[in-house]
């Protein structure tokens, strides 16, 4: 197991003669500690595979260097570094049984076959395969197949990290819950560190101690899911984590204070300074609110999403969404709403404006 | 046009895929099938299709018997999961393609094709191949291709699964929009609960072949006619457990009691189910207090999933803020039993 270290890591693939690089990687600084539970975040085409490319060793950086516990690994090949990986999509040897196929990582590497069976014993345990041991693996459901192919990235006990690449999506709801805790439980009992590619927010923040979200080659935001959702310091964070996401608004700045449409906002800390570029102000659905003397607003829809409802606003030309849990009441005439000034963020070209942050 | 299925069943060789079952979807309506893989979903949409014929029973499409009408003589069009273009063709042509072979002229095409091409924000892609786009703009290719055609019965089986969480969003918002224009009949499948919750309209819930209940989303989603359709509806899963009521007491096990509404008591004294959502169940509050044991707490933004062991059964709390636990660590939860729902040993529900 190992600390594993991007030390200002770019990545360019290859271009033709005389153009300009395109950075699908920009700089990178970035510890991923041992025995962490980390996830991966961000839409397709942001660079999370690439990174996850970068730590395996199936792609050397252009620029930059990777450490593993303190030692240079970036061109060491995949062979060397002591990764598993777990694919989207189940790799299993349909011909073997669910016993051979936990242990074949292992008896590649010679291990002793009595070792190997201690070993494939106890991931069959933690995963509920034990009843499954002698079946051939090509009778299996399709979470069944998964379920081996975890094993198969968690049977090795020297790995330095294991990868998984949206190891759920092909899974039903229904048992991506029960594999998402399983997940987690086995993190807690064999404490290797893991890193968990995902597109999907709650598959990141329900798996995760830390979440890395990435947004068009850049790291945008390493955090826990508390402090992404209460404190995204990038617009994208901000709209990507929660759904519905932050409304993102467009303000102006006076006295220190931003102002929304005429209508001037509280924020726990005065903005120092003069700010230029785009100025936005953040507030996440949940922290609006209805209030008597509000910013008067019009309600365009009302969806009920059972355990609560997500309410769409006008306030002139600018769309707000707001959520209220199921028994809370509309006001059947002119509605005004508030801004909970704790969860209000103010943005300057998509960053958050730091001295607007009341911790 | 209006659908339906009369009595119908499916088999493979021996093996039933679908059982008897009877549905009726109204014209212009938006219809959610929502269950697990292999629940049935996608066979129901090709029988309805034509692409399948029923075993037995019967189709009708507005009042006409279609059941061995050939899937071209009906005005349907289906969009599959994995999304399905012509790789050769510009976004334009894909979308053209059904007017073509409908032998619209030129002028009526370019109309059309621009109309949902606007629609779909595929303007600015038109002379692009498929392989130059985003998976939601390849999805969105294929459904302007459903649309353009103008069919009544429009299918969609799972068009969703495959995109970003976030595109599936914005997705979904539109979608029941985009119809609502068109007039036509929307059959849409799905295995997640929330999901239906979002495009509303009817739900009908399936499980191993068979439509447990078919009605308005909201309405199968506060009422489910049976422990199965409470089931299918439930992301993280129903908690539920098994009580005897004695008198106005629900007892559950050497856990809990709680007096149950005045119509529950007028039934006679034995066993019973309770299912009760996750979000029902508090870390803190007022009512039944049950004892358990943390196995495992998922934190996920503002609200934290637990799941507890309880007198022999494994709930789920779904609760507002961060609470982080140990494993094997003992809580007290709470619930209103107002929130409780009743079922009999038979999975009926008991309606209050």
């Amino acid at each position: 197991m190992a600390q594993i270290r991007f030390r200002d890591v770019r990545h360019a693939y290859p271009q033709p003669k005389g153009q300009e690089p395109v950075y699908a990687l920009n700089e990178i600084n970035l510890v991923w500690e041992d025995g962490g539970a980390y996830a991966l975040l961000g839409p397709s085409g942001c660079g999370k595979t690439t990174l996850l490319n970068i730590i395996s060793g199936l792609l050397t950086p252009s620029e930059g260097e990777i450490l593993f516990d303190g030692k240079e690994v970036t061109h060491l090949p995949t062979s060397e570094r002591q990764i598993a990986q777990v694919f989207q999509f189940p790799v299993v040897y349909d011909t073997m049984t669910v016993f051979d196929n936990l242990a074949f990582p292992l008896r590649n590497r010679g291990m002793d076959e009595k070792l190997v069976t201690e070993r494939v014993e106890q991931i069959a345990e933690m995963l509920d395969l034990s009843t499954n041991l002698k079946k051939r693996a090509s009778g299996l459901t399709a979470d069944g197949k998964q379920k081996i192919s975890l094993g198969r990235g968690l049977v090795r006990s020297n790995v330095n990290a294991i990868l998984f690449d949206e190891p759920l999506t092909v899974i039903d709801p229904h048992l991506k819950w029960q594999l998402r805790s399983k997940l987690k439980e086995l993190h807690q009992q064999v404490g290797m560190t893991m890193i968990y590619v995902t597109h999907d927010q709650i598959e990141a923040l329900t798996f995760a101690e830390k979440v890395v979200v990435m947004y068009e080659g850049t790291v945008v935001q390493v955090g826990t899911p508390v402090e992404l959702f209460n404190h995204p310091r990038h617009t994208f964070v901000g709209y990507f984590i929660g759904s519905p996401g932050m409304n993102i608004l467009p303000c102006t700045i006076d006295a220190g204070q931003p102002v929304f449409c005429r209508s001037p906002l509280t924020i726990p800390k005065r903005i120092k300074g003069d700010l230029q570029g785009k100025l936005e102000v953040g507030i996440r659905p949940e922290f609006v609110e209805f209030a008597d003397d509000g910013i008067p607003v019009s309600i365009e829809k009302v969806e009920d999403l059972g355990r609560y409802q997500v309410l769409t606003l006008t306030h002139e030309s600018e769309i707000i969404k707001m959520v209220m849990t199921e028994d809370q009441t509309i006001p059947s005439e002119n509605p005004r709403i508030q801004f909970d000034p704790h969860h209000t963020k103010v943005y300057c070209d998509d960053w958050v404006v730091e001295e607007a942050v009341n911790e | 046009m209006s659908i339906e299925l009369r009595n119908i069943t499916f088999r493979v060789g021996a093996e039933p895929h679908i059982y008897e079952t009877s549905l009726t979807l109204e014209p212009g309506g938006f219809n959610i099938l929502l269950g697990t893989t292999l629940s049935g979903k996608t066979t129901l949409m090709r029988l309805m299709a034509g692409l399948e014929k029923p075993t037995t029973g019967e189709i009708w499409a507005s009042g006409k018997n279609v059941t061995r009408l050939p899937v071209q003589q009906r005005s349907v069009a289906m969009v599959y999961q994995s999304f399905i273009n012509y790789p050769s063709f510009s976004v334009y042509d894909n979308i053209a393609s059904p007017l073509k072979v409908a032998g619209l002229n030129k002028q009526e095409i370019d109309e059309k094709v621009h109309r949902f091409a606007d629609l779909l924000k595929l303007t600015p892609m038109l002379h692009r191949l498929p392989r130059e786009l985003s998976g939601g703009q390849q999805q969105r290719t294929a459904l302007a291709r459903a649309l353009v055609k103008g069919a009544e019965l429009v299918l969609l089986d799972e068009p969703l699964a495959n995109l970003d969480y976030k595109l599936r969003e914005e997705l979904r918002d539109e979608l029941p929009k985009l119809f609502a224009d068109t007039g036509a009949t929307v059959v849409y499948a799905t295995t997640e609960p929330l999901e239906a919750l979002m495009l509303g309209g009817n739900t009908a819930t399936l499980k191993e072949g068979r439509v447990v209940q078919f009605g308005k989303t909201s309405a199968i989603y506060r009422k489910p006619a049976t422990m199965e359709s409470a089931e299918v509806f439930s992301d993280p899963p129903i908690n539920s457990a098994a009580i005897s009521k004695r008198g106005d007491q629900a007892v559950l096990g050497k856990v809990a009691s709680w007096r149950v509404p005045e119509q529950f008591a007028a039934l006679p004294d034995g066993e019973y189910k309770i299912g009760l959502r996750p979000h029902h169940l508090l870390l803190s509050g007022q009512g039944v207090e049950v004892n358990g044991t943390v196995q495992i707490a998922e934190i996920s933004g503002s609200e934290s999933i637990i799941r507890i062991r309880v007198n022999g059964n494994v709930w789920v709390s779904q609760t507002q803020g961060i609470h982080a636990f140990e494993y094997g660590e003992k809580v007290r939860i709470y619930f209103d039993a107002s929130h409780c729902m009743y079922f009999g040993t038979d999975d009926q529900l008991i309606d209050l």
